[in-house]
């Protein structure tokens, strides 16, 4: 990918882009000050007169802000969570008026490694500053004011998206009158650092990472972050759901090659989600996501103490893990829970059985849309949300 | 967590019918109140408590289904276990904190009462009386363990680890300092039995109590 196509691209890509940060900049964590820059969102349904239904939703490490196409621009597959957000759906866009936006430092439209350092007019490659996950919602803030919206009515998202929606009802309280964090954590556990790590090295092993400056080499690290999904992806399944779609198959073979050939099915499934990855994601972003996510720890600015974290919040918080999640684990959102209760938080926290892993948020899981409804529509009566 | 066959019926002003023995609890309940339901089921009372006496309630519940179904009705519910989990809670948070036939399932039954004090203004228990006739009757003629319609659970599969009588009961009460605001038995049906239920006859005819206490 040349710089010029990214350029194009989104140009190309449908849905909104704001410019923001042109006269107050964005403060990062990392003390610098950011901007302009451009978020990529995308919104469904209408904002009542009174501003108060709009349901944010925050997107996971590889996912963007077209949660509710028809089409995706670049999969041509359906969003990503059509399952839950549309017409009449659990999230309903007859009655909420929902955003989703790209977060900052991804590659679907929002300011990333991949565009242009306006300082040196090439791609920033790894000048882009390291961002945290409450830069990405800082940025989201910056958006959402521009829209005119003062309170959320919900903010909703698994995994990385439900760190962003804990990051927001810790420093904007106020501004959020129903959370639910979904398959996600307070913090990112050693392991999830480390398979994370693991992702990163793969990407920066590939020669043609050529030190983060492919795109101006006019190369791309596809084999490098290939493998790096093919990790991951592991992490978002489960052992029982692995072996039973799979199992020991043989791919398109009577008998195994004795060579290292793809034999097994599971190989080419792994080896086709590396591909097909290489082809929608940049891989600066996916250090620079995945290193945000490595960095969020919600309770170190309170010595640990994650209660003080959402002390005197009135957010009604529901917290929804899934019993073979081993990526974010059930007893992790128990420890939320609790450090919540210790705050005397409005929660609920619900454990759903399900053999699919961590992908279980994004799929057909009918007791987990059963909880998310249920706490959905509980709220909007509380909230005089017709 | 509730080991007790549904029966009994009632009519409440708000032609929002529970189980008698919860109606009898929702009538102890001062609207507009905190209230902490442990052990809370599929949210039968703590639903009545929200929809009808305007009560900002949680609940506790340990059974998996029974936290889907209160929180898909829109409850605020934690899984959580009374052994375990009341810890978390700050003192004082809660105007009454609530265990409904759940006492005598618990490991540590005067622990779990003492967090009740803690956490709530007032602690609402009820619990089913091991002193009642049928359960002597049982052990002193059949020499079974009891076995009724509201203790249908054989002894290998009951949840249910720490029986105690109403007599008991009052005398933990008085060995932990308690103080018993009100107290009642009640009938098979759950109905309200119009005994003293302090005294010996209480205990006899009583199949469950139901006590109000405060420290």
């Amino acid at each position: 990918m040349s710089t010029a196509d990214s350029k194009d691209q989104r140009r190309t890509l449908p849905g909104h882009h704001m410019v923001l940060g042109e006269t107050a900049k964005l403060r990062l964590d990392s003390g610098i000050e950011f901007g302009p820059f451009t978020i990529a969102y995308q919104t469904y349904g209408e904002l009542n007169a009174e501003k108060s239904n709009t349901i944010l939703v925050c997107h996971a490490l590889t996912g963007d802000q077209y949660v509710a196409d028809e089409v995706h621009p670049i999969t041509g597959k359906e969003g990503w969570w059509r399952e839950i957000v549309g017409p009449g759906k659990i999230i309903d866009t007859d009655k909420y008026f929902v955003i989703c936006s790209n977060v900052i430092g991804g590659c679907l439209g929002s300011t990333g490694p991949k565009d242009i350092n306006p300082e040196t007019g090439k791609p920033w490659g790894l000048d882009f500053p390291v961002i945290t996950i409450a830069d990405m919602v800082r940025a989201q803030t910056m958006l959402i004011d521009a829209l005119g919206i003062d309170t959320l009515f919900a903010v909703i998202g698994g995994s990385m998206g439900g760190m962003q929606v804990l990051e927001w009802c810790k420093s904007y309280p106020k501004r959020v009158f129903a959370a639910a964090p979904i398959a996600t954590s307070f913090r990112h556990s050693a392991q999830n650092i480390a398979f994370h790590e693991v992702g990163r090295q793969a990407v920066m092993a590939d020669p043609d990472w050529c030190g983060g400056n492919y795109l101006l080499e006019g190369k791309k690290p596809a084999r490098g972050l290939a493998v790096a999904r093919m990790t991951a992806h592991i992490t978002y399944l489960s052992q029982p759901a692995l072996h039973r779609k799979f199992g020991r198959k043989l791919q398109n073979r009577g008998a195994i090659t004795y060579s290292f050939d793809q034999d097994f099915q599971v190989e080419s499934y792994l080896r086709h989600q590396g591909k097909s990855f290489v082809d929608r994601f940049d891989a600066n972003s996916y250090l620079y996501i995945t290193r945000a996510m490595d960095y969020f720890d919600l309770s170190v600015e309170f010595d640990g103490r994650l209660a003080d974290a959402f002390n005197g919040s009135k957010t009604r918080f529901c917290v929804i893990s899934f019993s073979s999640d081993w990526c974010f684990p059930t007893p992790e959102s128990r420890q939320l829970a609790h450090a919540l209760n210790a705050a005397s938080c409005n929660v609920s926290c619900v454990e759903i059985e399900s053999d699919k892993g961590h992908d279980a948020f994004l799929l057909d899981e009918p007791d987990f849309h059963m909880v998310l409804s249920g706490f959905i529509d509980g709220a909007a009566k509380s909230r005089g949300l017709k | 967590m509730n080991h007790f066959a549904k029966n009994g019926t009632n009519t409440s002003l708000h032609n929002d019918r529970i189980r008698v023995d919860l109606q009898l609890i929702a009538d102890m309940v001062e609207p507009g109140t905190r209230v902490l339901d442990i052990g809370c089921s599929d949210g039968e009372l703590l639903g009545y408590l929200t929809r009808n006496k305007d009560v900002d309630g949680r609940g506790l519940e340990l059974s998996n289904q029974g936290v889907r179904n209160c929180v898909a009705q829109g409850l605020p519910v934690m899984q959580g276990d009374a052994d375990r989990d009341l810890g978390d809670y700050p003192d004082g948070t809660f105007d009454y904190a609530i265990l409904s036939q759940t006492l005598q399932a618990t490991h540590r039954p005067k622990e779990v009462l003492s967090e009740l004090l803690r956490i709530g203004q007032k602690a609402i228990v009820s619990f089913p009386n091991f002193g009642h006739w049928r359960a002597r009757f049982d052990l002193m003629f059949r020499g079974r363990m009891p076995q009724n319609p509201n203790l249908p659970i054989m002894w290998y599969e009951t949840p249910n680890i720490h029986f105690c009588t109403v007599r008991d009961f009052v005398a933990l009460c008085d060995e932990c300092g308690f103080k018993i605001e009100r107290s009642m038995v009640l009938n098979e049906s759950g109905s309200k039995v119009s005994l003293d239920s302090h005294s010996r006859l209480a205990n006899f005819f009583g199949n469950q109590a139901l006590f109000m206490l405060s420290k």
